[in-house]
Parts: C-alpha cells; sequence; structure tokens
C-alpha cells in the first residue's frame, strides 16, 4: 500500500467527519423555530429564562460556523452539554450506556465473523447439499429485516422457548451475555448472511482457480492446498465484507436496542429523538458516525495493505 | 520402439459433466513418450490437448470420467489412490502451465512459491529447499535468486515469473515434464528464451517432455515427434522431420497449410473450410469430414481407426499417399 | 442452487442450461405479479379492505382467525386483516418517494458529473462518499429530532442516504456511454446537448436506473418499516407494517404475535418480491447473468 493511498484515505476521513459533524450540528437551524427550543426537548412553552441561558451555552446568537467550531470544540473535550430531559449531562447519559453497546456490538461482531466464515467456508467445501443448504438458509437471513428477526427471535426463544430474558442488558459477565444473545443475533443475522455467501464466493472462486491447480499438480496434500491458498487467498474479500458488516452493525445497533428494551446508547439516542432532546441526538449520532467512518476507513486501509492485488489496482 | 515408453497414453478417452450430463471430450488419444524424448501434441483451442495432459497427472475436474489407459513407466495413473498420486506428482511428473501470471498464486511470495513442492509435498527442511531453488533459478536465467525469492509475483515481468514456474517444475526433479502452451501467453522475444531454457534443462537432465502447443512450426522444431490431436481424437503420429510437406492425415497438412512461413513467403494461405468442433459435437464418421476435402461417404458413416502409416500412425481412411520421389528425397 | 420453481410443472430433466432459465424468467413473472397485486392494493386498500382498520372491538381482541376475522384481530380487537390492506398504501407511499427523488436527483447528478468529468465529477464523487459516510438510519433519527416524528423524516433522511448508490452506479455508465464514439460524432454534428442527453445518454441508461429503482425500493421499504419501528415514521393509529410490527411487540409476550408476524411477513414477501423481480429485470434488461 502507498502511503499516498494511505494519506488521501485519512484525509477523507477527517473530511467526512468534519461534514457529518457540520450536517449534525446544523440540522437543528432547520427547524421553523428557535432551534433552543429543541435543545431544551422540544417542549412547547419553556422558560425564556432557561431558552436564553441555552443561547449562550451553545453559542447560538454566534455566526453559525463559530458557533459550530465552540461545539465541536466541546465534544471533543469530551464535554456534550446538558440534557433537560433527562436532568442529567449527555456525557454521563453516555458514559452509563456505553458498555452495553460495545459489549452488544462486539457480541454480534464475534457471531458475524465466526458464523459468517464458517457456514461459507463449510458449504464452498463440501459442496452438494449443504451448500445448497447453506445458500439458500442464508439468503434467508439477508432478506429478513432486523426488526422483524427481532421480535420473531423474542417469539421463539423467549416466548415459546423461555431460554432468553427479553429486557435489560443484565449484570455480570454471563448475565450480560445471556441478556446480549438474542439481540445480537438479530443484529448479526443479515450480515452472518451476508459475510457466509461472500465466504462461499470467494472459496468457490479460489478453489477452481489456476493457483490452486498448480499446487495439486506439485502433489501438496489437499489439506496444505487448502489452508495455504483457499482459505489464505479468499480471507481478503471475507476479511472487507466483515468490515463493512461491522460498521453496518454499529449502524443498526438502535433497532436492536429498542426492540429488546437494551438500554444502550442506540436506544438513547431514539428515545431522545422522539423527545426532540437535541443535544442528546447530536451527541450519540455524531459518535456513531465516528465509529462508522473509523471502522469502514480501517477495513479499507487493511484489506489494501494485504492484499497484494488491491494494492496493484490503486496503482492503476 | 521396441522397450516401454516412459508415458504410454493409450485409447485415452474423457467425459466430462457438461450442464448436468456427461460430455465425451476426449474420443481417443494414442501417445508414447520414451525416457528422455520430447513429443509434441499440436491441435486447436478444445481439441483436448490441455485435458490429455492434465490427465497424465490425474488432474481432471470433479465428475470426469476416464477410458483407456494412462500409463508412467508401467503404473496406470488413473488407477493410482489418492496418496499414491499426490507422491507420484510430487515426484515424478512436473507441470508448466501456460499463464504464470494466474498460475501462480498472486498473494504469496516468489520463494515460498518455489520451494512449497519440496516442503509440503516431499519433507525437505526450507533452509535445504531454498538452497537447491537458489541454484536452479540462477540455471533458468535469474541471476540475482536472494532477491527474487522475496518479491510478490505482481512485482515479476511475465517471462520472469515463467522463468519461475519452470524452475518450480525442475525443483521436483521430475522424469517428464507437461509443458502446457508455455509461451502463449507471452511476447514473442520472450518466447524464444523461454523455449531455450526448457531445451538447455531437458538436454542438462535427460527429462522427458511432453509439448502442448497449437504452433506445429514450433512443435517441430522442438521436438523429436508430433502428434496432431483433432476434436478429441489423435488424428495422426508422426516423426517432426516428416511433418513439412510428407505428413498423412488430411487436417495435419490443411493445418501446415494454413500457417505463415518465413521459409515460404508468397505461398497462398489457406484457411480450412467450417469451424472446428469441440470434442463433444463430433458426429459419427471422421470427426474431420465435414472440412476434409478428401472425404468420401465411407468418412461419413465409420470412424477411422489409427494405423501405421510408414513411420507413424494415422486415422484416416484415405490418408495422403507418400510417393516414391517424395521417400526417396526423404531417405 | 437454482431456484424453486413457482409451479410443479417442471419435468426431470430441468438440468441442462436452456430449461433452467425458464424457471428463472417464471421466478421473475411471479415477483412481477407480487409487485403488481402490492400496488393494486396500495391504490385501491381502504375499498378492499372487509372491515374499517381502525375500529376497535373491546369485546373481540386477539381473536383467532374466523370467517369475519380471516387473520384475526390485534389487543384493541381491529382486523387484521383489513389493517395489512389498508397499511399496504402507507408502507409502500413513502418508499416511492424516497426511489423516486433519489433516482430523479442521483441520475441528473450522474449525467453532470459524467459528462463535465473534470473536477465537477470528482466535487461529486469526493461529496457522495462523504454521504455516504453517514449511515442513513441515523440521519433519519436526527431530522426526527429537528421535525418530529412522521414521514418527513425517513422520506428526507433516505432520499439522501441513496442518492450515492444510485449516482455511482449510473454515473459509471454515463461515463461508459459518453465515451462512446457517437457521442463525439454528435457534438461534432453540433447537436446540442440537451438533445444528446433527451434522446441518446437518457434512452440508453433508462433500463439500467429501472433496474437500479426497482432494487432500490426493496430496501427503501425495509428502511421506512424500521423507521415506523422505531417510533420515529408512521404515527399511530396509522397501519404501517413496520408500526404494526412494533405495536404487536409487547403482545408477543402474552403468547399474540400474530400482528408482528403477519406485518413482518408483509414486508419480507414485498421486500423479496422487489429484489427478485430487480435482478430478474437485470438480467433481462442488462443481460448480467450474476
Amino acid at each position: 500500500m502507498s502511503p499516498r493511498f494511505a494519506a488521501t484515505r485519512l484525509a477523507m476521513l477527517v473530511v467526512t467527519v468534519l461534514v457529518s459533524s457540520l450536517a449534525i450540528h446544523g440540522a437543528m437551524f432547520l427547524t421553523p423555530g428557535d432551534p433552543a427550543t429543541l435543545l431544551v426537548g422540544g417542549s412547547r412553552n419553556p422558560d425564556p429564562a432557561v431558552l436564553a441561558q441555552i443561547h449562550r451555552a451553545y453559542h447560538l446568537d454566534d455566526p453559525f460556523l463559530q458557533g459550530y467550531w465552540h461545539w465541536l470544540g466541546d465534544c471533543l473535550r469530551g464535554d456534550f452539554g446538558k440534557s433537560l430531559v433527562y436532568r442529567d449531562s449527555v456525557a454521563d447519559l453516555i458514559g452509563d450506556r456505553a458498555g452495553t453497546t460495545l459489549a452488544l456490538v462486539l457480541y454480534a461482531s464475534v457471531l458475524v465473523l465466526a458464523a459468517g466464515t464458517v457456514i461459507g467456508t463449510v458449504a464452498a467445501l463440501r459442496g452438494g447439499r449443504t451448500e445448497t443448504l447453506a445458500t439458500t438458509v442464508t439468503a434467508g437471513a439477508m432478506a429478513v429485516p432486523t426488526f422483524v428477526m427481532a421480535v420473531l427471535l423474542i417469539w421463539l426463544f423467549a416466548v415459546k422457548l423461555p431460554w432468553f430474558p427479553v429486557y435489560g442488558s443484565g449484570e455480570g459477565f454471563t448475565g450480560t451475555l445471556t441478556h446480549l444473545t438474542l439481540p445480537a443475533a438479530a443484529l448479526a443475522m443479515t450480515w452472518i448472511g451476508y459475510v457466509a455467501q461472500v465466504t462461499r464466493t470467494a472459496v468457490r472462486a479460489e478453489m477452481r482457480s489456476e493457483h490452486v491447480e498448480t499446487a495439486r499438480s506439485r502433489g501438496v496434500p489437499e489439506r496444505t492446498v487448502i489452508r495455504r491458498h483457499v482459505l489464505h487467498n479468499a480471507s481478503g474479500p471475507v476479511f472487507a465484507v466483515s468490515g463493512v458488516g461491522i460498521a453496518g452493525i454499529i449502524a443498526t445497533a438502535a433497532v436492536a436496542e429498542q426492540a429488546f428494551g437494551t438500554g444502550g446508547l442506540g436506544a438513547l439516542m431514539i428515545e431522545a429523538a422522539a423527545k426532540q432532546d437535541m443535544a442528546v441526538v447530536q451527541a450519540v449520532s455524531l459518535i456513531f458516525v465516528v465509529v462508522f467512518v473509523l471502522i469502514n476507513t480501517a477495513v479499507d486501509l487493511i484489506s489494501t495493505a494485504l492484499d497484494p492485488r488491491a494494492a496493484q489496482k490503486e496503482a492503476r | 520402439m521396441s522397450t516401454e515408453p516412459l508415458l504410454r497414453i493409450d485409447a485415452l478417452g474423457i467425459d466430462l459433466p457438461l450442464d448436468g450430463e456427461l460430455r465425451t471430450v476426449v474420443h481417443r488419444v494414442d501417445l508414447g513418450i520414451p525416457e528422455g524424448a520430447a513429443v509434441a501434441l499440436v491441435g486447436e483451442s478444445g481439441s483436448g490437448k490441455s485435458l490429455t495432459a492434465r490427465s497424465v497427472l490425474g488432474l481432471l475436474p470433479p465428475g470426469a470420467r476416464v477410458h483407456g489407459e494412462v500409463l508412467f513407466a508401467g503404473e496406470s495413473v488413473p488407477r493410482m489412490r489418492p496418496e499414491r498420486l499426490r507422491a507420484f506428482r510430487a515426484t515424478d511428473v512436473a507441470m508448466v502451465f501456460q499463464d504464470p501470471r494466474a498460475h501462480i498464486n498472486p498473494a504469496r511470495g516468489i520463494g515460498d512459491f518455489l520451494i512449497e513442492g519440496l516442503t509440503t509435498a516431499r519433507g525437505v527442511p526450507a533452509a535445504e529447499a531454498s538452497r537447491k531453488v537458489t541454484a536452479i533459478l540462477r540455471e533458468v536465467g535469474i541471476p540475482d535468486a536472494e532477491r527474487r525469492m522475496r518479491q510478490r509475483p505482481h512485482e515479476l515481468s511475465g517471462g520472469l515469473l515463467q522463468r519461475v514456474m519452470i524452475a518450480a517444475a525442475l525443483a521436483a526433479e521430475p522424469r517428464l515434464l507437461l509443458a502446457d502452451e508455455p509461451t502463449t501467453a507471452l511476447d514473442v522475444t520472450t518466447q524464444e528464451e523461454v523455449m531455450a531454457i526448457i531445451g538447455e534443462a531437458r538436454a542438462a537432465r535427460g527429462l522427458a517432455l511432453l509439448f502442448i502447443t497449437h504452433d506445429l512450426e514450433l512443435a517441430a522444431a522442438v521436438c523429436d515427434r508430433v502428434a496432431v490431436m483433432y476434436a478429441g481424437t489423435t488424428v495422426e503420429e508422426l516423426p517432426a522431420d516428416r511433418l513439412r510437406g510428407r505428413a498423412s492425415h488430411p487436417y495435419t497438412r490443411a493445418l501446415l497449410a494454413s500457417r505463415p512461413s518465413v521459409s515460404d513467403i508468397g505461398a497462398q494461405l489457406r484457411s480450412i473450410p467450417g469451424r472446428p468442433l469441440s470434442g463433444f459435437e463430433v458426429p459419427g464418421g471422421c470427426a474431420f469430414g465435414d472440412r476434409c476435402p478428401r472425404a468420401r461417404d465411407l468418412c461419413r458413416t465409420d470412424r477411422p481407426e489409427p494405423a501405421s502409416v510408414e513411420d507413424g500412425t494415422a486415422a484416416c481412411h484415405f490418408p495422403h499417399p507418400l510417393t516414391l520421389e517424395e521417400t526417396g528425397r526423404h531417405a | 442452487m437454482t431456484t424453486a420453481p413457482l409451479s410443479g410443472t417442471t419435468t426431470g430433466t430441468g438440468r441442462t442450461k436452456a430449461k433452467r432459465t425458464r424457471p428463472r424468467d417464471r421466478l421473475t413473472l411471479g415477483a412481477g405479479c407480487v409487485v403488481g397485486l402490492f400496488v393494486l392494493l396500495a391504490v385501491l386498500g381502504p375499498l378492499l379492505a372487509p372491515h374499517d382498520p381502525n375500529a376497535v372491538d373491546p369485546m373481540n381482541v386477539y381473536a383467532g382467525p374466523s370467517a369475519t376475522h380471516l387473520l384475526g384481530t390485534d389487543d384493541t380487537g381491529r382486523d387484521l386483516l383489513s389493517r395489512l390492506i389498508a397499511g399496504t398504501r402507507a408502507s409502500l407511499a413513502a418508499p416511492a418517494v424516497v426511489v423516486a427523488v433519489s433516482t430523479v436527483l442521483g441520475t441528473l447528478l450522474a449525467l453532470t458529473a459524467a459528462w463535465s468529468g473534470g473536477w465537477v465529477d470528482r466535487l461529486v464523487s469526493g461529496a457522495l462518499d462523504i454521504v455516504f459516510g453517514f449511515p442513513g438510519l441515523i440521519l433519519a433519527v436526527l431530522v426526527a429530532a429537528v421535525f418530529g416524528a412522521g414521514l418527513t423524516a425517513p422520506i428526507v433522511a433516505l432520499s439522501i442516504a441513496y442518492l450515492p448508490l444510485i449516482t455511482r452506479v449510473v454515473r459509471s455508465a454515463a461515463l461508459r456511454e459518453r465515451n462512446l464514439p457517437y457521442v463525439s460524432a454528435l457534438q461534432l454534428l453540433g447537436a446540442p446537448t440537451a438533445r444528446i442527453w433527451t434522446r441518446h445518454l437518457l434512452p440508453n441508461l433508462l433500463p439500467l436506473v429501472l433496474v437500479q429503482a426497482t432494487i432500490g425500493f426493496g430496501y427503501a421499504l425495509l428502511d421506512v418499516a424500521a423507521i415506523s419501528f422505531l417510533g420515529l415514521g408512521s404515527r399511530p393509529p396509522d397501519p404501517e407494517w413496520g408500526l404494526m410490527v412494533s405495536n404487536g411487540a409487547p403482545s408477543i409476550l402474552s403468547g399474540q404475535p400474530q400482528q408482528s408476524l403477519y406485518a413482518g411477513l408483509a414486508i419480507l414477501i414485498v421486500v423479496v418480491a422487489f429484489n427478485l423481480l430487480g435482478t430478474g429485470l437485470s438480467r433481462r434488461l442488462l443481460g448480467d447473468n450474476a
């Protein structure tokens, strides 16, 4: 990977974060009324004294860019302002819930990586009925939207078979694990299907590739061929799609949290949006967007560094 | 021809599953390669020559069915158990493929590719394997071998990469080298170098060669004997020096006439009427019957069997006669 | 591997290539019929519903399937079938707007970028890359926070979020088309740009745009439903499907999953139908055998 590609990609990251944060901050000025009313939580007749205080705290009377710059600087210092709806500092609200979301995203990511790659690889190597079955099931998993999968899982594994709890995020490691299993599964399902299909296609393509024929022609043992050539070469696209999947999980974590009542950051953001508590929505959406973009960039950089063919394409 | 050749292909037929049905892609191939000799298998694309070469290594696609016999030093390749086949591939026969860019794993290093056969298939320690392939790289004209070993395939030119492939094949110390159009993917100047390297390596090692090509002229220049394939059948097998002007089979003659030649500037080029058939499209009768100027009724009903014609064989009901004058000049 | 045949008329030898394409075409046709049926329901919906979709019946909650209530009733005794039928319009209208806006804007943007080249092209591509870095769902939450819950949020947010997808595809096709010799020939002959666009470029790109819009519709429907499910889209008592899934969710715990499952199934069927129709059209119109 050329330093130039890395620099371009990092510059794009910074620009994307800047533009996104500008949009997040600027959104509240689109409201027909006083943006300050959004910051007190959209209440219809707020106290004028409070509004004036908000105007000062959020630099609403300054020129737009200056106000934005203040806000961004505060955010970078970890000061996300105060929520008048929750009567708490936004940073504290986020701190209380970030752990749950992190655990949920990690859990779902592990499920995607483990199940997706294993199903895809086994399907491609076994072929025949196993492959047909895996393709059908994963296509089904991809078609079911996360929130429908959520209600389906609740019905099947919390009501019909009362194996998992539904509400809350649990105490301790095992408690967290049992509470987060269904939300993580609902979140992961689409991407398990996706990763499995990409893995299957990649492994199949490598199995039929000419360089694998060369290895076989030299008497290299089949297990070695699969490990050193098939899986090794297929790992590139699988890694790339897994990264996209993890970014996608972050973007949709809110849906699973809301469906299962797993009070994390996503649920906080949606609750706050419903109450028009703009300070919270801005802070949480900024965090989500930054993490989303960071992961996408990291995946791009790593997969380019790993794959000499990507480097070749990039050079052209 | 009295002793058993190193490789003997006897009435080889190959069926491949196409769209869920088994189709005969190779009808009948007969071929022999004595120890240390070079034989060319010539044919148009789709004639089944690459498949024939792969059958020598037992390297056919899944679901393929083989008839007839492929004997290496008297041992049947199609009947080898998987373990024996693996050992056979690792030690006795090595293959140089057409497109080195596709046939060398792009995601692994050159050194890794070169020593892999020795370390994984033969259990040679990596350091010893490295020493060995470094020496062979020098032999095939790659002087800065150590540096090349550390590079990746996309950093090398096509010609260099094909030398690497040849070096990898030689590292296995095989008795027979299969070369499947080893120069087709390269430019003209590199082609000659690659053929020269193969020639030198053969001379130094007493290596037998099965050379797959669509180029009759090149085949005659490089090999002792030439077998011509058409639509899955070897239609003629003859000494390379009898090819020019004195081939018996109408297809061989047509093929020669359709090729521009440096020695024959100004001569009329004649294309063969009709289009080449794939093995599975062949009707009853002679595969070449529809395009043959000499074809008669018999050719459309009966498939000709290979028969001796002078010091070769031809599968033709009406081979070109060898005139006295021609035989005389030849002798 | 092979797609399931829609009818039992496939013969035993359905394995050769020529015969394998037929069930595929039939599948596309089937998907098209399903799409047509739901579009019809969206237009005529309220007329076809057997009951008033919002009429509560406290004496008849969680009723099982019966002659009067084919799919039973929900937690307030509303007829589920009527609600599903009446909800078709709300469920399909918002994604239709999203697709229309993003397709028209995206196509124009793509043509402009491909036609102008140079810095305009780079600017458009760069801007779209940035938009692509902003997840549609989070954008929708942001818009909902500003304008309040309602269909405005998903429509505005998703129209923006879908813009990069359609623009990228159409731009690269437009670029190929623009570089064909006939375009230079027309320019040399003095044909006005507007005429080249409307008479040549647009008609040639139309099949691609149509395919993209069809596939995009399925995803848009899914995303709009997800936003409604989160309580930021359609408002109760609107029988929009995403909202129905979330309305029915509390009842699941008391063993009454019908409302959520039926609504979820309706979403699934429409999404899959649009997807199959889109890939089928792509095969027919664009000739790719992917």
